[in-house]
């Protein structure tokens, strides 16, 4: 069993931070088997293992999904970025410049030890 | 360990995770100000004034020979509202209960979204200047049936772009306005939410707090939420049964383009 997750002592890490990292490990994982089954589709031509293993990918759409939306729970300043890329039709580049600087920049404190991490919430309430 | 005091608390970092968690939920349904208004920080807890860009004359100068002028700002308020959680319920939790009684702290997240609600639609007198207040538009009645709600909503649209002010709109609805509009289904079957969207462009928000409701720009720059802390838990003292905290923010309201709203009266 590896524990390669860690890049510092394991015990001198805080229980929070070994669960982000075993839940960073596991999204990495689940991108590759997304990748990994994408080129076997790509590439089988049997209809019923085609049927198969759409339905294996798509769980693991679901597994980096359930991931990924853990990580930006636990971290504020991630979430914030997140918010200003994902789901947004346009320039994927330009939405990731403004969303950083909208949160390192005039979003310095958003992750300071105790904000809920809120901020704006304009974009999700129609 | 910052201002907030956390590490004071006897609470577990599990039962803090859980108690921020419930927090952000409750918390943002409520949040009505900060879906419609450009928000802008959080900028830090020694964050203390808002730049407006403006001097004020002073009635002498220190010296001959020089003219001088003060700075005018618009200083940040502390909104907190405090909270006691019973030790009980924290230690059930820490065991795996997930129905923890969290009520206080579920309490206090609706009030200090709703105390934040008033302070950007109505004002908070000595604090901000509010929406509603602001606006240079007559002022008209909703009423108690929704029949006319379309009809005025679509007047104060039009208000707003006679006075320049592009869209898309959004619209502010306090509990009771809100909550005709949902239940409401026009001739035809038609909700009158979706009417009511179609006629802004825009979101149509619960807004707690809010008399009546408000409609306004959404195209940026008229309406500005500067937060110096954004939304907290912190520590405040123990005893054996119960633990005492508080949620807590700073935050200053401006209106830079006062016509850029209108209000509509219960």
């Amino acid at each position: 069993m590896g524990f390669d997750q860690y890049h510092e002592p394991p015990d001198e890490l805080p229980q929070a931070t070994r669960t982000f990292a075993r839940m960073c490990a596991s999204l990495t994982e689940e991108a590759e088997a997304i990748g990994w089954y994408e080129q076997r589709l790509a590439v089988e031509s049997d209809p019923d293992a085609l049927a198969i293993m759409r339905d294996a990918q798509g769980e693991e759409f679901k597994h980096f999904s359930m991931d990924l939306e853990f990580l930006l729970r636990r971290t504020p300043a991630w979430r914030e970025v997140a918010r200003g890329i994902l789901f947004n039709s346009g320039d994927i580049v330009e939405h990731g410049e403004e969303a950083e600087a909208e949160a390192f920049e005039g979003g310095a404190h958003r992750g300071e030890e105790g904000s809920l991490g809120i901020g704006s919430e304009r974009g999700g309430s129609r | 360990m910052n201002h907030l005091l956390r590490g004071h608390a006897p609470i577990s970092d599990a039962g803090w995770e859980m108690l921020d968690q419930e927090a952000r939920e409750r918390l943002a349904p409520a949040l009505a100000a900060r879906k419609l208004v450009d928000f802008s920080g959080p900028f830090g807890w020694q964050y203390s004034a808002t730049n407006l860009g403006r001097t004020a004359p002073l009635g002498s100068a220190p010296a001959r020979g020089v003219s001088g002028a003060k700075r005018e700002v618009l200083p940040l308020v502390e909104v907190r509202a405090s909270f006691a959680l019973p030790r009980d319920e924290l230690r059930d939790a820490d065991r795996g209960a997930a129905d923890a009684d969290l009520a206080e702290l579920d309490k206090a997240a609706h009030e200090i979204a709703t105390a934040e609600n008033v302070a950007v639609f109505h004002g908070w007198t000595g604090a901000s200047v509010g929406i509603a207040e602001a606006s240079p538009h007559k002022r008209v009645a909703l009423g108690e049936t929704t029949e006319g709600y379309p009809g005025k909503v679509a007047g104060a649209v039009e208000e707003l772009l006679c006075s320049g002010i592009a869209g898309p709109y959004g619209l502010a609805l306090g509990r009771d306005q809100y909550r005709r509009v949902a239940e409401t289904a026009e001739h035809g079957g038609y909700p009158l939410l979706d009417h009511l969207r179609q006629i802004l462009d825009g979101p149509i928000v619960w807004a707690p707090g809010v008399k009546g409701a408000v409609v306004l720009s959404l195209r940026g720059g008229d309406f500005c939420l500067e937060c110096g802390e954004d939304l907290s838990i912190g520590y405040d003292s123990h005893d054996a049964e119960v633990v005492r905290l508080y949620i807590e923010e700073s935050f200053s309201f401006h209106v830079a383009t006062p016509e850029a709203a209108i209000a509509l009266g219960p």
